[in-house]
């Protein structure tokens, strides 16, 4: 009912090296990839100049939000907004429905070449994604190796022992 | 939905502080946000109006420590108490592992609290989330108001399936850690269960 979304080392590193290629090829300061509850996956390029758990939270309430606005109007979705500021700019879209990728650029790129990069990177985490559900799936045949099945409530009563 | 990260060796879980306006969502976020350590807390997000209503709303992460291994991270969220921001509330829910039902005491306020227990339920229900079986904590807030309601009788009209009850005075931080602590133990809880 209620399935926890679950990333494994290798599609974290593949995931991570796609970001760090979409950087680059669309000449980005920023690139990250966000959950549609706001949750941080992962990110490439200048990342420690902002408050990530802040962006993360905020884009996903941006693109909630959106998508308010867009059943509304009675579209499915807006898969696509961008903000343009002075300087930065941020362009935001939908991936494999379920996950958000945000681009930020300034002058030295342009939107079109942001959208060309980003609709390539698109589909290649998305192939990502179809893994970690197939790989979730297997996981979960066998047993489901939470790193919470074994903990006891000593285990949780001493996070709050303070 | 809580997401474990084992690259990172950290799992996000998400609890919603839900309840009717002006009954104290957002003073529960602060105090906890003024009495926790700089490194435990990330910034408190606030999207408020001129006069301070949440308009959309409000979001601070916390880090909570590690259990086995495991940095445990959580997303506090409120929603926009006001009826008319229903829309708004229904998205904050999407993926929430746990809920925080933050009542007004005082006796003007006893229908909105059930107005907005309805519609939590209501809305619970249309991200696909039932009510009953989700972790969930009750506060009673405003314990220190001269017109608020005797506990029993609070406890007769919002406790519904014996869930944990705090009686809370958050302006002042009473009870505020006694129930974010709840509802936490009660997602771990979960977590382990699945």
């Amino acid at each position: 009912m209620n399935p926890s979304m679950v990333m494994y080392e290798e599609e974290f590193e593949r995931i991570t090296q796609l970001l760090n290629r979409l950087r680059i090829d669309a000449s980005a300061k920023i690139v990250f990839l966000v959950d549609k509850n706001g949750q941080q996956i992962a990110g490439a390029g200048e990342i420690d100049q902002v408050d990530t758990t802040s962006l993360a939270s905020l884009t996903a309430g941006n693109v909630a939000a959106t998508d308010g606005l867009a059943k509304l109007i009675g579209e499915k979705e807006f898969s696509i907004l961008f903000h343009e500021g002075r300087k930065d700019n941020i362009h935001i879209s939908i991936v494999g429905q379920r996950l958000i990728l945000v681009v930020i650029f300034d002058e030295r790129s342009s939107l079109g070449l942001v959208r060309l990069r980003v609709r390539k990177t698109s589909s290649d985490i998305e192939r990502v994604l179809t893994d970690i559900e197939l790989k979730a799936q297997e996981v979960g045949a066998e047993d489901a190796e939470s790193p919470f099945a074994e903990i006891t409530d000593e285990d949780i009563d001493a996070l709050f022992s303070e | 939905m809580s997401f474990i990260n084992y690259a990172a060796r950290e799992i996000n879980v998400k609890i919603v502080f839900y309840g009717p306006g002006l009954g104290g969502k957002t003073t529960n976020l602060q105090y906890i946000y003024e009495k926790s350590n700089p490194q435990q807390k990330g910034k408190l997000i606030s999207l408020a109006t001129e006069t301070d209503r949440t308009l959309f709303f409000d979001f601070l992460p916390l880090d909570l420590g590690s259990v086995r291994g495991f940095k445990t991270r959580f997303h506090l969220y409120t929603v926009p108490g006001q009826v008319f921001y229903d829309a708004s509330r229904k998205l904050i829910l999407k993926g929430v592992d746990g809920v925080v039902f933050v009542s007004d005491s005082q006796e003007a306020r006893m229908d909105a609290n059930i107005e907005s227990l309805r519609n939590l339920e209501d809305n619970l229900a249309e991200n696909g989330f039932d009510l009953k079986a989700i972790p969930y904590v009750l506060q009673f807030n405003k314990r220190d108001l001269p017109t608020a309601v005797p506990v029993d009788q609070m406890y007769r009209a919002l406790n519904f399936k014996g869930e944990p009850t705090f009686e809370a005075i958050a302006v002042q931080g009473m009870g505020v850690f006694e129930t974010l602590k709840a509802v936490a133990k009660q997602v771990l809880y979960e977590l382990r269960r699945r």
